[in-house]
């Protein structure tokens, strides 16, 4: 909660920050009239004290009003709400990807470790440098133009023409948050497969599959859903750059374009969302942590 | 039967031998990182064209004696704009680390010497900076400031504090603990005398560690924002934006560009991270 | 007669930091007949804790191990994975050291409790229960119902040892192997947990294989005592035959170093030099460098186990020991059977 109030005045303050008037700013880049001027200071309140303003900013912004975009002479929310879905979508299909290629590839290195432990060590370390761009460029190049299994660019319509378009951005959104994923499990997993309880397990005749189950991954959760959860909230941020890399028009690419044109009230309205996005998810990891640890819930019920 | 094998144990842990523990693909690492600075340093004397040379009637080359890695859609020498590309795609990341390592290091020891409130809230504020994702941080800071590398670096210097500060702080407490600081009060040395030559040299290899590894992630991050076209801009050559620039040239087929450029930023983000990994092996005994 | 559990000439070997390995037990021989309480005492790091793991098959990743170990004639490291699953599940049962630790700290006491006696899958659900309860009230956990719902958080050290008991005992095993199963609690608690266990051992006429460093302890409850240094076992002796003339001077050097109620000393006897580890041992005697009578013998020629009335001491100068008669036997308590 803090860290979204402390973003939102970021957010909104740093038009103040920078020498010259938020007025300019917010006209964007082209060279504005004394009278768009004006109406510009109108619209934002710009001439009141600087937690007036700001105060008018947050309240339109919990009730969904962002202002009026001057670049594209629309209100922000709409522009935001149509785009919506699909960045959802992208998030979402990327957060299964990572979720399940990232935990199992994190269990089976730590629980084959002879076997597969180096070689997905070494697969996950050159993986974590792989940005998301070049992963795109990698991906178009492979699996769209040189195989042709899937579209070059936009987001398709209706459900599943939606996750066919969306496949390859989500695998290249995706792709280094396996890899860290995959690296905190394993790290996880194996203290616990080290853990002396294990042991007592093993002592005990447990089976080895109940032992991975009970003992193991059961034990080792928390850590796992943390790290997936701060990797989901991420994912919120790496949109901008998956959607600019595959032409698709979603809130990521709103930002990138708001923000190459210096359109302040949409950059704004979208890093809030995307901010609170993030502190959302990572209640919610919290939330479960508390559920899943005995301890830490007679911790947080003091 | 054993023979009595009772060699002084090597537990001695002083940077000194630290040389002497790296293991191979640190050592990969180490030479890619030095290979890839000298790249950047030398470039207008090695590279073979100026990186701006547009030539119409060479575009699209494949790789020949000529152009090794061949030209792009403009003509331009990809090799050229590489090594060109090294200067602005690496110096982007050193400002971002050193000011954060700065202000990282500052703000970490005073926390940990002064304690109590301040140590606490110092905490909070680094939890809130670093729940605030890094780019989109950068990405406000061009949409106030403009494009270029100076918006994206400043914001993205800031977002790197708690990076450094968190991991310092926990061993600055635990240094400052330590008897010989008590020691170094007792007999009448100032704090910031203390701070400074002696809690921040042993923090160093710490340091070190962090800033590497924070090293590849700003170059990974600088360089996704000169793709979104919102960081260095053309025609400075930069890795990113080749990136970017070669990407209208794939569905043509031809993917040079855009791929040389990508494993290259590839290999370094990889290469520090590898560093940074087997730094904090020779320096902690980290066996992870 | 063949023993229940019979260690052969066992000797362990774990990969050392850099390269290499390392011994860690050395030419450890040590029977347990059925029904019969043996001690194993010595220093920590003398290698106790590797003894019993290298019994239940638990050694660390990469530990080299060489010798047999027998239970009930089966060779336990030939053992395939479904035998050793099954022998782990019914015939023996193991006390560990840290009942904090050893226990799964997100599952209940209950989940702990059931899933050992279920393996075994001889028992329907309600007898289980029944074997639970039993069991709890028999190692003194009075409200049974309110404990199987916690977590091992929310008990006690002594109450936590006390399920881990009740979990070894809850498959009827032949055989229980403890590893220093009180020191990890305070001093009243350990009295009450030893005597749970001694009273329980008896009862069922268990086998126990008992680790402590406390000798005192040991011959509290054990009718046998194998003394171990440095990976070796340097003395073993009925319990009350301990410290007699034939002891090893390790022993002698144990018992003197016991602090005695009642009396005052000025100075408490130490032993003499730092303890060493087994890999630090040439080819000598593993006490050669701690040892009041070493001669040259003692650090050219390790010392094979001599027989000597109730037990075998590995010395070369037994006999001069002989002479030099000194400490007081310790009180004896445990027999056989
Ligand atoms: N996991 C391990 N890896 C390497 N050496 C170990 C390990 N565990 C114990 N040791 C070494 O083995 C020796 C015996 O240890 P241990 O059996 O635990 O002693 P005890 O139980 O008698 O205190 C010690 O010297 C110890 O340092
Ligand atoms: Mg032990």
């Amino acid at each position: 909660m803090t860290t979204l109030g402390v973003a939102s005045v970021v957010i909104y303050g740093a038009m103040f920050i920078v020498p010259g008037d938020p007025a300019t700013l917010l006209v964007g880049g082209s060279k504005p009239n004394p009278e768009a001027l004006a109406a510009v200071r109108r619209q934002f309140h710009l001439d009141d004290p600087f937690w007036q303003s700001y105060l008018r900013w947050l309240s339109g912004a919990v009730r969904g009003d962002f202002g009026v975009s001057l670049v594209y002479r629309s209100p922000v929310s709409d522009l935001i709400a149509s785009r919506a879905l699909t960045t959802i979508l992208l998030v979402a299909y990327a957060a299964i990807v990572i979720v399940i290629a990232g935990v199992g590839l994190g269990v089976l290195a730590a629980w084959k470790e002879k076997r597969a432990g180096v070689v997905i060590t070494m697969a996950t370390t050159v993986m974590m440098g792989a940005p998301t761009f070049v992963m795109a460029v990698i991906f178009v190049a492979v699996f769209a133009t040189g195989l042709g299994w899937f579209p070059v660019f936009g987001a398709g319509s209706g459900l599943t023409d939606r996750l066919w378009h969306l496949t390859l951005p989500a695998f290249a959104l995706a792709f280094s948050w396996i890899a860290y994923v995959a690296q905190v499990t394993r790290a996880a997993v194996r203290d616990e497969i080290r853990s002396e309880h294990v042991d007592t397990a093993h002592a005990r005749g447990v089976p080895e599959r109940l032992i991975l189950r009970r003992h193991v991954l059961r034990n080792a959760s928390g850590p796992i859903l943390t790290v997936s959860g701060l990797t989901v909230a991420g994912l919120f941020a790496g949109t901008a750059v998956a959607e600019q890399a595959f032409g698709i028009n979603g809130i990521g690419a709103l930002l990138v374009e708001s923000a190459a044109k210096q359109d302040l009230a949409i950059v704004q309205a979208i890093s809030l969302v995307l901010v609170a996005a993030f502190v959302v998810v990572n209640m919610l990891v919290d939330l479960c942590n508390a559920l899943l640890d005995p301890r830490a819930a007679g911790r947080a019920a003091r | 039967m054993s023979v009595l094998q009772v060699a002084p144990k090597p537990d001695s842990r002083e940077i000194t031998s630290w040389g002497a523990r790296f293991d191979g693909p640190t050592t990969v690492a180490c030479v890619i990182v030095v290979v890839f600075t000298l790249a950047a340093v030398f470039a207008p004397v090695i590279a073979p064209y100026d990186p701006t040379q547009v030539d119409p009637s060479a575009v699209y080359q494949g790789p020949s004696v000529a152009h090794l890695l061949g030209t792009d859609n403009t003509g331009r020498d990809i090799l050229s704009r590489l090594l060109h590309g090294a200067r602005s795609s690496l110096l982007g990341p050193a400002i971002v680390v050193l000011i954060a390592a700065v202000v990282g290091t500052v703000i970490a020891v005073s926390a940990a010497w002064i304690g109590g409130r301040f140590d606490a809230f110092v905490s909070r504020a680094l939890d809130v900076i670093f729940a605030f994702p890094g780019l989109i941080l950068a990405i406000v800071a061009v949409a106030v400031i403009g494009p270029g590398l100076l918006a994206p670096a400043a914001a993205l210097s800031i977002s790197y504090i708690p990076y450094i500060a968190r991991v310092l702080r926990t061993a600055a407490i635990r240094q400052r603990n330590l008897p010989y600081i008590a020691a170094l009060e007792v007999q009448g040395f100032g704090a910031v005398a203390i701070c400074v030559r002696h809690l921040v040299p042993n923090l160093l290899p710490l340091l070190i560690v962090q800033a590497t590894v924070s090293y590849g992630y700003a170059l990974l991050d600088l360089s996704a924002i000169s793709f979104l076209g919102l960081g260095t801009q053309p025609p400075t050559p930069e890795w990113g934006l080749m990136v970017a620039n070669g990407q209208s040239s794939i569905i043509a087929g031809h993917v040079e560009q855009s791929l040389y450029a990508g494993l290259t930023i590839l290999v370094a983000v990889v290469a520090f991270n590898v560093l940074g990994q087997g730094l904090a092996k020779a320096f902690m005994g980290d066996d992870r | 007669m063949s023993a229940l559990l019979s260690i052969d000439r066992l000797r362990v070997e774990l990969p050392a930091a850099k390269k290499g390995m390392r011994t860690v037990i050395h030419d450890v021989s040590l029977d347990v007949q059925a029904g019969e309480a043996v001690g194993l005492v010595g220093e920590s790091g003398s290698g106790k804790s590797m003894t019993t793991r290298a019994v239940m098959r638990l050694l660390p990743e990469g530990a080299r191990l060489s010798g047999e170990i027998r239970f009930d004639g089966i060779s336990i490291p030939g053992m395939d994975r479904r035998a050793l699953r099954r022998w782990r599940a019914t015939r023996v049962g193991m006390i560990f050291q840290d009942p904090r630790a050893h226990i799964n700290p997100v599952r209940t006491i209950g989940d702990f409790l059931f899933e050992g006696v279920m393996l075994d899958g001889r028992l329907s659900t309600s007898q289980a229960r029944e074997r639970i309860s039993h069991l709890m009230r028999a190692v003194g956990i009075a409200d049974v119902d309110r404990r199987l719902n916690q977590y091992p958080h929310e008990l006690s050290g002594g109450l936590l040892q006390r399920v881990m008991i009740a979990a070894a005992l809850t498959t009827e095993p032949e055989l229980l192997l403890a590893d220093e199963p009180t020191t990890a609690l305070d001093v009243t608690t350990q009295e009450e947990v030893i005597a749970i266990i001694d009273e329980l051992r008896r009862e069922r006429g268990l086998a126990m294989l008992f680790i402590t460093h406390d000798l005192d302890l040991a011959a509290a409850v054990c009718g046998r005592i194998a003394v171990m240094y440095a990976g070796s076992i340097v003395e073993e002796q009925k319990a009350d035959a301990l410290g007699l003339a034939t002891s090893h001077p390790y022993t002698k050097g144990l018992l003197a170093a016991r602090p005695e109620l009642g009396r005052r000393e000025r100075r408490l006897q130490t032993i003499e030099g730092r303890p060493i580890s087994a890999f630090e041992v040439g080819d000598g005697c593993a006490f050669a460098t701690r040892c009041p009578r070493v001669r040259d013998r003692c650090r050219q020629e390790r010392p094979a186990p001599t027989q000597v009335p109730g037990g075998r001491v590995a010395c070369h100068f037994i006999d001069f020991i002989d002479a030099a008669a000194g400490s007081p036997a310790v009180g004896s308590g445990g027999g056989t059977r």
